[in-house]
């Protein structure tokens, strides 16, 4: 008996291991091809045999890549911050008030966080450029809204609606205003829910590639997906594979950091999310 | 009670004011642009000039003029990129749900070290989808691309494969590159379902002697159904829309067009604002009917009566 447990567990953990190797290989391959440089990197062994850091030298200097970084630093930060603020009261209302329209309103917003990005580019680019606000980084602050507002209204409102009554009775009796108990009652006790959404559209606003790359023009503009996707080498047949891998990795290695970190908050986030709408 | 009943009153007045705002950004940033993309469709509006067009009905969808019929709905390329995109849709989520069960069921057995497989799934979820159509297309390259060599040294092939240039391997690609990527999504989703499933049924079919395969297709799946059937809406919903791993890994080429593409292609490098806002309005119309069917089919509010 003891010995068929073992040897079931030997079998499950082999099929472990090749599940982990098929979702894993490919970025230890990026990570691999970054470290070669020239002829070594037509060589597709599996061990980088004489490791250099000159593609990441040659990314941060040649290309605009650290402004690049920044600007996605910059866009993600700002989208987080503003769809969090809008959300938190709006979840409030959805969550805890009872008002005419409510579950229109919340189908509507689910509906908008499926509309395919394509079908607002024209109306948007109109409205970008009537702005200004073309090849600016507030085009994407502003355009990202159509992804994250829907997807963090809809999981902070499942968060609100699952907070006790009790917590808001008290407050109310005391006479506390609506928004007075947003701020001093609820906020607190989403800081959790927060984190975890704030994470998600923190991650979607830095993946964002349609809308970069139709609303901002020049190099110093770009977001890091379209300055990965447009990096060409010294001719355009030639793409310089070694500095893409590299700048790969620069901009995945703090997402997987992060994900690993937060790795249960934004397991429940994300099912929360799909289960939840 | 009653001070109770009048703040709920009170609250339900103060609820629009709290939802305003964010309302007023939906309206600028999804509505309005929506309806602009909608009324351009019935335009001839150009990038060039964007402010002087004309009306011209449905012929951006539909005309028929000297014996020939114009529009998105008999343009070959529309029509190519709408099959394409349904292809790619289809295999990808039908194989996304099926390795993505397996994978559940996989990880979910008791063995240390659940922690970092957990994690290890996440990976190719968090990495950006512009990267890993990078990596993917370097993986893949016909003359250097590694996959090539391992296929080659285990004797697979015999000469190199071009899996991305023109032929019907460049979609294949594709859909194993979004398997790759959106699988553990799916294998997370269904691995939290699992775990809520009561501990008894199993005790009691192992008690019995079921055979494991039974209790899975018996017991296991029809109780995570229900998420399944939500995984599946909201996967194929975002297939429908593929546009970054297709542009980045194959371009505008036509063997893998997808409907995105297509209507971005028109829009911007043909510069031709009302074709191209018809070809959108086409994917929304797709995506909207879809939404719909799945709200009043599911209902994921529940069916209460309550406001």
């Amino acid at each position: 008996m003891r010995g068929r447990a073992l040897l079931k567990n030997g079998a499950m953990a082999l099929l472990w291991l090749v599940v982990a190797a098929f979702l894993l290989f490919p970025f230890y391959y990026a990570v691999v091809s970054s470290l070669r440089e020239g002829s070594a990197l037509f060589d597709a062994s599996l061990w980088p045999s004489d490791p250099t850091f000159a593609n990441y030298r040659a990314v941060m200097t040649d290309q605009p890549f650290a402004t690049n970084i920044l600007n996605s630093l910059l866009v993600a930060f700002s989208v987080v911050v503003l769809s969090l603020g809008l959300a938190v009261f709006a979840s409030y209302a959805f969550g805890r008030a009872k008002f005419k329209g409510r579950r229109l309103l919340l189908y509507t917003i689910l509906g908008v966080s499926m509309f395919p990005q394509v079908a607002v580019l024209s109306g948007l680019f109109e409205i970008v450029r009537l702005f200004g606000l073309y090849n600016s980084l507030l085009s994407l602050v502003f355009s990202y809204m159509i992804f994250t507002l829907p997807f963090t209204v809809w999981v902070l409102t499942s968060f609100m609606r699952d907070l006790p009554v009790e917590i808001e009775e008290a407050a109310i009796m005391d006479g506390a205003s609506s928004w007075t108990i947003v701020i001093r009652v609820f906020l607190p006790l989403l800081a959790p829910a927060l984190v975890t959404t704030g994470l998600l559209a923190f991650i979607a606003a830095w993946n964002e590639f349609l809308f970069a790359l139709s609303f901002t023009l020049t190099n110093e503009q770009r977001t890091v997906p379209v300055a990965i996707a447009l990096l060409t080498g010294a001719s355009q047949y030639e793409l310089p594979w070694g500095n893409i891998m590299a700048a790969s990795v620069i901009v995945t290695l703090p997402l997987i950091a992060l994900v690993l970190v937060f790795q249960r908050k934004l397991v429940a986030g994300l099912t929360a999310g799909a289960v939840k709408g | 009670m009653s001070k109770i009943s009048a703040i709920e009153k009170a609250r339900a007045r103060s609820a629009w004011l709290f939802v305003l705002p964010m309302l007023v950004v939906l309206a600028l940033v999804a509505a309005w642009p929506l309806a602009r993309t909608i009324w351009f469709s019935l335009t001839n509006a150009t990038l060039v000039d964007p402010t002087t067009y004309d009306f011209i009905g449905f012929d951006n969808f539909l005309a028929y003029d000297e014996g020939r019929w114009y529009g998105i709905l008999t343009d070959p390329q529309w029509l190519n990129a709408l099959g394409n995109t349904l292809i790619f849709a289809v295999a990808s989520v039908s194989l996304e749900l099926v390795l993505g069960v397996i994978i559940a069921l996989i990880v979910n057995a008791a063995l240390p070290g659940r922690g970092l497989m957990r994690a290890a799934m996440l990976v190719p979820w968090a990495i950006p989808t512009v990267v890993s159509a990078k990596i993917w297309q370097w993986m893949l390259n016909d003359q250097f691309g590694v996959v090539n060599a391992m296929l080659e040294g285990a004797g697979l092939i015999d000469g190199p494969v071009a899996w991305l240039g023109g032929s019907s391997l460049a979609m294949v690609s594709i859909v194993m590159v979004d398997v790759w990527k959106t699988t553990p999504f799916v294998a997370l989703l269904v691995l939290a379902a699992l775990q809520t499933l009561p501990k008894e049924i199993y005790e009691a079919a192992r008690v019995d002697g079921i055979h494991p395969v039974k209790v899975f297709f018996r017991v296991t799946l029809p109780l995570i159904k229900p998420a399944l059937v939500v995984a599946v809406i909201f996967r194929l919903l975002d297939a429908m829309r593929m546009f970054d791993l297709v542009y980045v890994m194959t371009g505008s080429s036509e063997e893998t067009m997808t409907l995105s593409v297509f209507a971005r292609q028109a829009l911007v490098s043909f510069q031709d604002v009302g074709y191209g806002s018809a070809a959108s309005t086409g994917l929304f119309a797709i995506i909207a009917l879809l939404t719909v069917i799945y709200i009043m089919t599911l209902r994921p509010l529940g069916r209460d009566s309550g406001a």
